[in-house]
């Protein structure tokens, strides 16, 4: 038995660590000028937002979705495409993108939580795969080259063009983020959707409506993804269906193993390991995928529970 | 109508092509019970070996033989070293690690073939165009593809269904602890069936690659399309993966040809000029949508699954 927060278990340890240098780093940034690194983890804190939301269907309710960027192109997409049409204003394209992102999972869910185990990984990615299609043929909005947006949202007096403003925005969504799923996981409707994961059947038997409680998970999961997409078009300013190709899914999914399934804060150590491997490597060698790809292999093999159960084994 | 026959003949081409790929991911799925995103990678290779031993030997047909074989050893290979670990783990395992492997072969063709895509050209005799009926020219190349692809779909059928390698792969696909315990050597019939996945995605690739440039990432999208011929058909089922193959195919070559037209008709230039693109790349994954609403397990299901 260990306290909740007792800062001598080495998982707490580095999650607290983690949670203290990601506020700080603005910090960092005013002192030394140094704005790559608060883009590169601006970003970070973004992906860890869809990496949380995966994780919520993923981890939790065992449903091993491979489509799940596409919630960061349809959100992404609501955006840049609002702003082509000239609304700029945040209050009407944030929830546009999340409420378009959750019809989608909706439908996709309705569809693909019919059937399980690997009909529904190929589902997953096989309607999100048509979404980028789709968004490859909107030749009025990029079509495959994509669409610049002109303007980052607008809230009244806040302006998201601050750098600073706009990182502290994300890590409060994604804190919000992880708090959120934290509760919900631990609700009692986040409880039939872990007893669903280890034994489905049984939660039928019980009495349960199973299929209703995964959707509403798999919606909630598409809504919150959503959210990092319309995030991710104002970070960059930039959409295109490359946002959404099925490798981008795969990342995602990367992110959340590595981190550590079915854990709080598992998504958002992963995304940090992930996103910082990506980029050291790419600086080292002219082959980064040479070293990733056997690497992931590796974790697919031997890293039971991601580096966040590294951390909480060499507890007890 | 000689437009029609055309497409639908394209359209019967991209539905082969798909089958070779679908054969041996549904093979190594109902037989291994192993989800292999890498199977694109292993089409991919198929593609560059074919065009690097064609320019060796100076001659297409030798150069497809030596692709087919070394994609088949590649298999082999990769299976021995990567995959065997992987049986019997969760698929949220094989889909992580065979993503990783998929990294690893687009940069392995990077670093040995370049970034720039090659071209494979054909012996001139396939290049001409065979009257098929009386007015109606039809390239000679992919004729060969369908001819080529059927010989290979008939060999596999017999291969499955009548010999002793066969008999072994259905038991192996219907009950793998029962194979194990007779005797049979599991493991080396694993490696065998997975270079065979391997050998047929490579032959896919080889036979794609004098009609497209071959590149990086060509096995991706394709590989998507796989899937889906896989869920229509039902998984494990090759007889599934045929048919559904050939109905994605048409369905995909006709409604990119004709759906512009026909939208022409229906609404304003403008409107049809932007509709249609979308709207035909997304006939298939209609198509899959109303499969799964009606029969969630495929149009075969295989038997003990």
């Amino acid at each position: 038995m260990t306290a909740p927060f007792a800062l001598a278990n080495p998982r707490n340890a580095a999650v607290a660590a983690l949670l203290v240098m990601l506020a700080l780093l603005p910090l960092y940034t005013a002192l030394t000028g140094n704005t790559f690194v608060m883009t590169l983890f601006t970003r970070v804190l973004i992906l860890a937002i869809a990496a949380g939301s995966l994780n919520l269907i993923m981890g939790y309710g065992g449903m091993v979705s491979f489509g799940h960027a596409v919630y960061l192109g349809l959100g992404g997409y609501a955006i840049g495409i609002l702003a082509k049409e000239g609304i700029n204003a945040g209050l009407l394209q944030w929830p546009v993108a999340i409420a378009v992102s959750a019809l989608f999972a909706l439908v996709v869910g309705a569809l693909s939580l019919r059937t399980r185990g690997v009909y529904f990984i190929m589902i997953t990615l096989a309607f999100a795969q048509m979404v980028y299609y789709v968004a490859i043929g909107l030749e009025r909005y990029g079509g495959d080259d994509g669409l610049t947006i002109r303007s980052r949202s607008t809230f009244g007096m806040v302006d998201l063009n601050n750098k600073t403003l706009f990182y502290y925005l994300c890590f409060a969504i994604l804190i919000a983020n992880i708090y959120l799923i934290a509760r919900l996981v631990n609700s009692r409707f986040g409880l039939v959707i872990q007893g669903v994961r280890s034994n489905e059947r049984r939660m039928r038997a019980i009495g349960f409506a199973v299929f209703r409680y995964k959707l509403v998970c798999f919606v909630i999961a598409g809504a919150l993804c959503g959210l990092a997409g319309a995030l991710l078009a104002n970070h960059t300013n930039f959409i295109s269906p490359a946002m959404m190709f099925w490798t981008r899914s795969g990342d995602l999914m990367v992110m959340v193993v590595l981190g550590g399934l079915a854990t709080p804060f598992g998504p958002l150590i992963g995304t940090v390991t992930f996103l910082l491997l990506e980029e050291a490597l790419s600086r080292v060698t002219e082959y980064p995928g040479l070293f990733l790809g056997p690497a992931l292999l590796l974790v697919a093999i031997y890293l039971h529970g991601g580096i966040e159960g590294l951390l909480a084994r060499r507890a007890r | 109508m000689l437009y029609f026959i055309e497409q639908l003949l394209n359209g019967v081409q991209l539905g082969m092509l798909l089958f070779l790929l679908a054969a041996g991911l549904t093979l190594i799925f109902g037989i291994m019970d192993l989800v292999n995103l890498a199977h694109g990678s292993l089409y991919m290779l198929g593609a560059y070996f074919a065009a690097t031993f064609a320019a060796l030997t100076d001659s297409f047909v030798l150069g497809a033989l030596l692709a087919l074989a070394a994609t088949f050893v590649c298999g082999v290979v990769l299976e021995v070293i990567a995959i065997r670990p992987l049986y019997g783990r969760n698929h949220l395992d094989h889909v992580l690690g065979t993503f990783g492997l998929l990294l690893f072969f687009n940069e392995l063709v990077r670093l040995v073939w370049g970034p720039a895509g090659m071209t494979l050209s054909l012996p001139s005799q396939m290049l001409t165009a065979v009257e098929i009926l009386p007015g109606v020219y039809y390239p000679a190349y992919r004729l060969v593809i369908i001819a080529a692809t059927l010989a290979v779909a008939a060999l596999l059928y017999i291969l499955v269904m009548r010999t002793r390698l066969g008999m072994l792969i259905r038991a192996g696909a219907s009950n793998r602890e029962m194979v194990g315990a007779l005797g049979v050597n599991i493991k080396l019939l694993y490696t065998l069936v997975f270079g065979l996945g391997a050998a047929l995605a490579g032959f896919a690739g080889l036979m794609q690659a004098p009609i497209l440039t071959v590149q990086i990432g060509m096995g991706e999208n394709i590989l998507i399309l796989a899937f889906v011929v896989i869920i229509i058909g039902g998984i494990g089922s090759i007889r599934g993966a045929f048919v559904a193959a050939i109905i994605v195919g048409l369905i995909d070559t006709i409604g990119r040809a004709f759906l512009p037209d026909l939208l022409r008709a229906a609404l304003s230039t403008n409107a049809a000029l932007t509709l249609a693109p979308s709207l035909s790349s997304m006939s298939i994954y209609m198509l899959m949508a109303a499969i799964l609403v009606f029969r969630p397990e495929g149009l075969f299901p295989a038997a003990n699954k």
